[in-house]
């Protein structure tokens, strides 16, 4: 077992018994969490390739690279790891939440409103997981994911980032 | 210094060139067609009350009315991104297919990176470039917030842009819509002009030079490289194309656009250029009630 680089791009091992990077995630664990946690169909990431950068910190790329030596971003930032509970990113989850049919909550439009202007709000009606749940909305015809809230203790923490975060009239 | 005043010589209407150029321009979003559908965007601001016009040349381009792009639900979710509408201009031209190694060489903030990335159904491999760390960090936002996951983001100067992080294998197609004085969003920026010299000009156009000759070089025998700028001044453009056709095995080929556009210029100012630069097009402010911006295709090698 090697230490994780935190400023290069590697490439997650497929299974645990693949591993060289101490406490590095593998492919099919966060294709498990996505599947697993969200209902995600099993084959959603299938063209997918999975990277670390930072502590725990997994980007997604359509495409492949040999070594993506030198290069300041692969994909999107995907997922954090290296963590007790495993969080998507807003990006993440506003990419790929539509297929969630699990631990996804949809809000109203005054719900959705305060999510997305980073409020905590009293939402006991929820009787699913506690933990991250990807927050959604009816828009123009369909559900829509805004992004990532934790839900613990009868309320729902909106993870907006404070650049995403809107004050919509 | 009368800036415009330079290019009366090759407007058919300097009058109403100098009038548009005047005008403020509507506020304009591209659907991001990576998250959502043009009609599906249409039904969230006719929900939401926001007033639209559609652009008749380009399907995913609409005018707001007033506002700011910004604060509403469909920026929220990617599913537009503001952009002047001559500036989906070079995406569409490059014209990328799914699968495809693309290259954007001066990509941030990344309107055309993320429209290059729709076109290829975020598929592919879709390389952006950008020599600013600033400009990278809107860049890498911007490509997120659309969703886009083709994409590797990397920090170089794009006149020695190395093929080492790609496996040093060529593209299919590359895109140098280059830094460039920026007249032409002399309506979206007021003060564009003020700042202006002939010594800024010239200096840009050695990078723009570099820039584009590097480009030929990373695009495969028969790829296509497209250069554009948002600026009227010929060393910028006519002059840069007839540099790199006399320095690299390339050529410029014919295109249509559905604008009414002017050729490219073969005279400025006791020089000449070869004549093939009159393939590319010219965009006034006028003629569409747009910005001002140029663009060129051009076949390498084969």
């Amino acid at each position: 077992m090697t230490g994780n680089r935190p400023h290069v791009f590697e490439r997650l091992p497929a299974t645990a018994a693949d591993r060289e990077v101490e406490g590095r995630a593998t492919r099919e664990a966060v294709v498990d969490f996505w599947t697993g946690r969200y209902g995600l169909p099993a084959g959603a990431f299938e063209a997918y390739t999975f990277w670390e950068k930072g502590a725990g910190k997994v980007w997604a790329f359509a495409a492949d690279l040999p070594a993506p030596a030198d290069v300041e971003a692969v994909g999107m930032t995907f997922l954090r790891t290296r963590q007790e509970h495993w969080k998507p990113t807003t990006d993440a989850v506003q990419r790929f939440g539509r297929e969630a049919t699990r631990n996804a909550i949809e809000l109203g439009p005054d719900e959705a409103r305060r999510f997305l202007a980073g409020e905590t709000q009293e939402l006991p009606a929820w009787d699913g997981d506690w933990g991250y749940l990807i927050a959604t909305h009816g828009i123009a015809g369909a559900i829509e994911p805004i992004g990532v809230g934790l839900y613990v203790h009868g309320e729902l923490r909106s993870q907006v980032p404070k650049g995403r975060r809107r004050e919509l009239g | 210094m009368d800036v415009l005043g330079r290019y009366e010589p090759l407007v058919d209407d300097p009058a109403a060139f100098r009038a548009a150029c005047e005008r403020p321009l509507p506020s304009v979003v591209r659907v991001n067609t990576i998250k959502a559908t043009s009609e599906r965007v249409r039904r969230a601001y006719d929900e939401a009350g926001v007033g639209y016009e559609r652009v008749d040349w380009h399907d995913g381009l609409l005018r707001l009315e007033g506002g700011s792009p910004g604060n509403s639900w469909p920026y929220v979710h990617g599913w537009v991104y503001g952009q002047e509408e001559v500036s989906a201009v070079p995406a569409a031209v490059l014209d990328p297919e799914p699968g495809e190694r693309v290259f954007d060489a001066a990509a941030a903030p990344g309107s055309k990176t993320t429209q290059l990335a729709a076109l290829m159904d975020d598929t592919g491999l879709l390389a952006a470039n950008d020599n600013n760390l600033g400009r990278l960090s809107a860049l890498r936002s911007n490509a997120e917030r659309c969703g886009v996951t083709n994409v590797v983001v990397t920090k170089q100067d794009a006149r020695n842009f190395s093929l080492k992080p790609f496996g040093n294998e060529a593209f299919d197609r590359v895109l140098v819509d280059a830094p460039c004085s920026c007249e032409g969003t002399v309506r979206k920026n007021p003060d564009a002009l003020d700042e202006w010299t002939l010594s800024h000009v010239e200096g840009i156009a050695g990078v723009q030079k570099g820039i584009l000759k590097r480009a030929v070089e990373v695009t495969r025998e028969g790829g296509t490289v497209v250069y554009s700028t948002c600026t009227f001044a010929p060393e910028e453009n006519e002059a840069v194309l007839d540099f790199v056709l006399g320095e690299r095995d390339c050529r410029l080929v014919e295109f249509d656009l559905p604008l009414d556009t002017s050729p490219g210029v073969t005279e400025w100012e006791g020089e000449t250029f070869d004549p093939s630069v009159e393939r590319a097009h010219r965009i006034y402010p006028h003629r569409n009630d747009t910005g001002g911006f140029f663009c060129a295709k051009l076949e390498v090698g084969a």
